[in-house]
């Protein structure tokens, strides 16, 4: 890295440039990675919070999606589920989105309706047919601590606990018992008639005993993982698909770029290396020298971009941005940076294998 | 004999035909001594000295230096061979922008694998013998046309070759810059027991050589009763 250094300091403009799009492009890579992370909490958080392994759809017509907005599931069903060798719980949960409101005071919700007693809600045992528990957003939008009264869609209910920060498809959660979700819960046409006892999915815990297919043939139903399911709610898949397309083109982007840059670099370099190389520098040693030196261009300007990105991330954090800050969202898109960027220096410096001592003789050359 | 060439022909593809660069040429430089070589342009100088530091390998012939014949050596061989027995002083300014004179000195010992700052009182040394001790801390932009090719020279005896080619120094340089840069090169040849190989144009610099070999056509002509 002797002559690598130097040439860092002394072509400073552009290696300053070169570092400067590289911290704006990881700032930017940063900021999306916490934005997609927390929007994704929002969409999905009460069903990665479930403790459950599986969940069981309504199996849905030819050429349909799985979706919880569509599915609805009887109790038959949970029943012959439940029933399932090598299941060790089978729940129906409703879900549906309405309106909460309490005073002057109004918020959309999604209403996650459980058995009283379930252990799919935080606090379940104290969810009655009057009382429900409230997420930590819910009870905020409304200003609601527990006792206090509210209204669900029509319902008077009260608050039996605030606990977890479960939402769904960027609404807060209120957990209900099923019968008062249904009264929520537009009908839909095939269940049954008024008195039969309906739900959205069947939140399953099974063991590698349960034969899953067969029990799905049996029970009409489409089981599939809890992680699978996140892309039965519609808008996840689309705006978490968006934004991570967004941030892999600035990866590439990124990668590219750097690319740029180092050939230009290197093609510039070209009599230098020429020379390093008549008077005795082995291709390795050069090589190992040029990539060093993309490496610390890299190192140093990711580090910094994503610096400014976590401190933007922990400004805007506690404020209605729905901005995740946690190694993951930080420290790996940093990773991924550095990495791909070197990839792309390596394949532009790797043209120093193929620049010949022999131009360094002779003017005629 | 520590630059031995022996019957060396080099060809280049010309067209469908091959042009003979150098016709069985055979050319032993003791060390301490300086040989010039002159001759018309593309009579075959330069593509002499590239086959001298191992830069093109010669369709048949052997190139032997300090005893080591590099026939048959891997590209990784040569360049070991190039660091640490051959110093060349090119034609071109071929110093780093970015580093000082006496760091264009300390980079042959980073090349080899040694501390650069280890080798730094060996610079400051070569620098002294070449008049420059005070100009050490100066990038090349900072230094006159003969100033960068003394340090040029410098540079190439940094790593204490046994065989020290030299091609065309002067070209950038006035008469009286020009001269001044032989007269260094001649004094260290022998200061410093290099075989030393001068091409040149200027018959002007031929008084310090030990003796002249002349190039027609790829082939070489040396003086009767001559090495
Ligand atoms: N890479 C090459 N490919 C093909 N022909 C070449 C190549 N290099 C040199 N030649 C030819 O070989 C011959 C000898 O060239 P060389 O460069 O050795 O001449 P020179 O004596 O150094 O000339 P000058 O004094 O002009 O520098 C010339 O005819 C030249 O055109
Ligand atoms: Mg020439």
């Amino acid at each position: 890295m002797f002559v690598a250094w130097r040439d860092l300091k002394f072509a400073k403009g552009r290696f300053a440039l070169m570092g400067t799009v590289i911290v704006l492009i990881t700032l930017l890579v940063g900021l999306l990675s916490g934005l997609t992370a927390g929007l994704g909490r929002q969409n999905v958080s009460a069903i990665t919070g479930l403790p459950v392994d599986r969940i069981a759809f309504d199996a849905p017509g030819d050429g349909q999606q799985l979706s919880y907005g569509d599915s609805t599931v009887t109790e038959e069903q949970w029943r012959r589920w439940a029933g399932t060798p090598g299941v060790t719980g089978a729940e129906p949960l409703g879900i549906t989105m309405t309106r909460a409101t309490a005073g002057a005071r109004g918020a959309g919700v999604s209403v996650f309706g459980v058995e009283p007693g379930s252990r799919l809600a935080p606090d379940g045992d104290r969810i009655t047919e009057r009382a429900a528990v409230l997420s930590v957003p819910a009870a905020d939008a409304l200003g609601l601590g527990p006792g206090d009264a509210f209204t669900l869609a029509g319902q008077r209910l009260t608050v039996a606990a605030v606990q977890g920060d479960a939402s769904f498809s960027h609404t807060p959660v209120i957990w209900a018992g099923l019968d008062v979700w249904r009264k929520t819960a537009p009908p839909t046409g095939d269940d049954g008639g008024p008195a039969a006892r309906t739900a959205t999915v069947i939140a399953l815990n099974t063991t590698s005993g349960a034969d899953v297919p067969a029990a799905d043939q049996a029970a009409g139903t489409e089981t599939v993982s809890r992680t699978d399911s996140l892309s039965a709610i519609g808008s996840y898949t689309s705006e978490n698909g968006s934004l991570q397309l967004m941030r892999g083109l600035l990866f590439v982007i990124s990668a590219l770029v750097i690319g740029a840059f180092f050939t230009v670099w290197t093609v510039q370099r070209g009599s230098d290396i020429a020379v390093l190389k008549a008077l005795g520098a082995s291709t390795g040693h050069l090589l190992r020298d040029a990539l060093g030196q993309a490496v610390v261009l890299l190192t140093g300007g990711t580090l910094l971009g994503t610096a400014v990105a976590a401190a933007l991330g922990a400004v805007v954090a506690g404020s209605a941005v729905p901005f995740v800050l946690t190694p993951g969202t930080v420290l790996v898109p940093a990773a991924v940076t550095i990495v791909l960027g070197a990839v792309g220096a390596a394949l532009a410096v790797r043209r120093i294998t193929s620049v010949d001592p022999l131009t360094a003789l002779g003017s005629a050359r | 004999m520590s630059l031995q060439l022996t019957d060396i022909t080099l060809t280049y593809p010309d067209g469908e035909d091959r042009l003979t660069a150098l016709d069985r040429v055979t050319l032993d430089v003791p060390r301490g001594s300086l040989t010039a070589v002159v001759g018309p342009s593309g009579s075959g100088k330069s593509s002499l000295l590239a086959v001298a530091a191992t830069l093109v390998t010669p369709d048949t012939g052997t190139v032997t230096i300090d005893g080591t014949t590099t026939t048959g050596m891997t590209r990784g061989d040569l360049t070991d061979l190039r660091r640490h027995k051959i110093g060349i002083v090119f034609q071109q300014p071929s110093l780093l922008a970015s580093l000082t004179a006496a760091e264009q000195l300390q980079v042959m010992a980073h090349i080899d694998g040694r501390s650069p700052a280890g080798a730094r009182g060996r610079a400051m040394d070569l620098l002294d013998a070449v008049g420059l001790a005070d100009h050490a801390h100066r990038r090349p932009h900072q230094l006159s046309g003969g100033q960068r090719q003394r340090v040029n020279i410098a540079r190439a005896l940094m790593n204490d070759p046994t065989v020290l080619l030299v091609d065309e120094p002067t070209s950038a340089l006035d008469q009286e810059r020009g001269a001044a840069v032989i007269d260094l090169i001649a004094r260290l040849t022998r200061r410093r027991a290099t075989a030393t190989v001068l091409v040149t144009h200027d018959r002007a610099h031929l008084t310090v050589a030990d003796r002249i070999a002349e190039v027609h056509d790829g082939r070489l002509r040396l003086p009767a009763g001559a090495g």
